[in-house]
């Protein structure tokens, strides 16, 4: 209980304490920290292999940190396995979308709503009536989410056969349909083009606002971080470069260099 | 239409299905249902018989259909679970004097339990490595029966003669009516209770796993779990489909569940439409009928009559019975028109 009242007030939602990650004899991370504030867009940039998909992957606990610890709401995260991280409040999404090809639309969305419901297979087999009135309550709320993104259309289309940019909104919507606390989102702009970039933006912020979620966002595209985020984490070569708002980090002189190359170059 | 450009364009290994297409509608339900009802009352005990056995494999089929359907691993072991459930149920009412119907609960838990056991290990395979690891399981099955400390309890070599129940209550039928009728209920009870399954939560789980682990694993599925709970259900309905089919053909030997009932239940599958469970009754029908049909157009080549046949079936509908019934519901739906 303590640290659950600790979490509150100025505590950090997330906290990210001193990782490092070394694989092999190469250091991927090395003593990165920070923290995530609720109701905060949270922009992670670096130029390529900075570390910012490793650190993303060890939120999501595919990668276990060498060092340091991950503390969500005050208690570590390490502990737990991965398929166990969703329930705890911590969605995500995919760099190149990793849906599940072959279900629906809302079927997909479902899936994103496991680590919320219960069930068991004989329950399921003999269909109880707490098993129906349950599947009623999430098929409510999935619907709810598909409208919110705007996929009623395509709602029963199989997603393997939808263009790219509507499946990164299926995505969306499966890591919405778990109610995260944090929403971990893996280069959402990637592939996109400029007019979706824009939407996308727009997108992330009334998610933030009107689902009250704290957003991690790890971006290649400059403007769309700068233009959405309320904080930025700058990384290079598996360090923490510069840190502050996006006008800040804008400035860094760190920041430049690393990704323009200094003059003397 | 989306969904059928889908089936016929794409071939994955594991042919997926939207859950939607996974079953029949009701009218086509109650139709073969009928079928399935009245076809007894006029045919000879020898089909009779035939139509049981076509539902037994077909519960093994479905079985096999929820694994690699439904969560996407590979099976060449499903004798096995076939051999345990028959010879569960054969020691329980020769030695122990049991019910047979209450039997088939009994060899249905076993199998689980076993299939359960098995997929443990088996998590740390996937595709054709953990297709050879079942291979394994059922080619060790046979020689397991036989073995000499468990001879008293399985018969060894010879195997254990069952015998084979009447109808209860001075029903007015012969054995193998009742027993069909019998195996209906019981392949009925399961044909819903899967379609149940594979729509709810733990299906969808299923489902996921097979489409994307990683993913799904994000979303909170607990992947070993549910790989194993998958394994379970499959071993469970073969289970109960080894104990009908030790009762209804009131014999069990080692050498009946060879690596090759492995290997026509796979073939069932893949002729029925894999992961299309009213497919697992069609594909079943193949696999005991087209052998005889092959024999009876050459005895000295039946084997090489039953590959062509087999050839012409995955040339012609590489997707099994289940893109029979797609284009039949085109055809009809333009009818309709």
């Amino acid at each position: 209980m303590t640290q659950a009242q600790l979490a509150q007030g100025n505590a950090p939602l997330l906290a990210v304490r001193d990782v490092s990650v070394v694989f092999g004899g190469i250091i991927a991370l090395n003593g990165v920290s920070f923290d995530m504030h609720k109701g905060n867009i949270l922009g992670l940039i670096g130029p390529n292999g900075a570390g910012k998909t490793t650190l993303f992957n060890c939120l999501s606990r595919l990668y276990q940190p060498s060092s340091g610890d991950i503390l969500m709401e005050g208690v570590s995260i390490l502990t737990r396995p991965p398929h166990r991280i969703a329930e705890i409040g911590i969605g995500r999404t995919f760099q190149n979308v990793a849906l599940f090809p072959n279900l629906s639309v809302l079927d997909n969305v479902r899936v994103g709503t496991h680590s919320r419901s219960n069930s068991d297979i004989i329950s399921d087999s003999l269909r109880l009536g707490w098993v129906r009135r349950g599947e009623a309550e999430l098929n409510k709320h999935v619907h709810e989410i598909v409208t919110y993104l705007g996929l009623d259309d395509v709602a029963h289309t199989i997603v393997s056969g939808l263009p790219f940019g509507t499946q990164k909104r299926v995505e969306l919507a499966r890591a919405l349909a778990a109610d995260p606390k944090i929403l971990l989102l893996d280069e959402p702009a990637g592939g996109l083009n400029h007019e979706e970039v824009h939407v996308l933006g727009d997108l992330i912020k009334r998610i933030r606002d009107e689902r009250h979620m704290t957003i991690l966002l790890v971006e290649h595209h400059m403007g769309l971080v700068m233009s959405i985020a309320d904080h930025v984490v700058a990384l290079n070569f598996g360090r923490k470069l510069a840190e502050g708002t996006p006008a800040q980090v804008q400035a860094d002189p760190d920041v430049i260099k690393a990704y323009l190359g200094s003059k003397d170059q | 239409m989306s969904a059928v450009e889908e089936v016929v364009t794409e071939a994955p290994a594991v042919e997926a299905v939207p859950k939607r297409a996974m079953t029949l509608g009701l009218g086509t339900s109650l139709v073969v249902l009928g079928a399935l009802v009245l076809a007894p009352l006029f045919v000879k005990n020898f089909i009779i018989f035939q139509m049981t056995m076509l539902l037994i494999y077909g519960l093994a089929v479905l079985a096999l259909n929820i694994l690699t359907g439904g969560s996407g691993q590979f099976s060449l072991g499903q004798s096995a679970f076939y051999a345990v459930g028959a010879y569960t149920s054969a020691i329980l009412m020769e030695h122990a004097g049991m019910n047979y119907a209450l039997t088939l609960p009994i060899a249905g838990l076993i199998c689980f339990a076993f299939g359960f056991a098995f997929g443990q290990p088996a998590l740390r395979l996937s595709g054709i490595y953990l297709a050879l690891a079942t291979f394994a399981l059922a080619v060790a099955m046979p020689q397991l029966l036989k073995l000499h400390f468990v001879e008293h309890w399985t018969g060894g070599v010879q195997g254990l003669v069952v015998t084979k129940p009447d109808a209860p209550f001075g029903l007015p039928m012969g054995q193998d009516m009742w027993l069909y009728y019998f195996t209906l209920v019981i392949t009925i009870g399961i044909y819903i209770a899967s379609v149940n399954l594979l729509r709810s939560r733990s299906g969808r789980a299923f489902m996921a796993i097979r489409d994307n682990e990683i993913a799904a694993s994000a979303m909170g599925v607990d992947v070993a779990l549910y790989k194993t709970l998958a394994f379970g259900v499959s071993a469970g309905i073969t289970g109960v489909a080894g104990g009908l089919g030790a009762i209804a053909v009131q014999f069990v030997a080692p050498d009946s569940y060879t690596i090759t009932l492995a290997i026509s239940l796979f073939l069932g599958m893949v002729v029925g439409g894999v992961g299309w469970l009213p497919g697992s009754i069609v594909g079943a029908a193949f696999i005991i009928f087209v052998p005889n049909i092959a024999e009876s157009i050459s005895k000295g080549l039946s084997g090489a009559v039953f590959g062509v046949l087999l050839f012409i079936v995955i040339f012609l509908v590489p997707h099994g019975a289940r893109q029979i019934a797609i284009v039949a519901q085109q055809v009809l739906s333009k009818f309709k028109k």
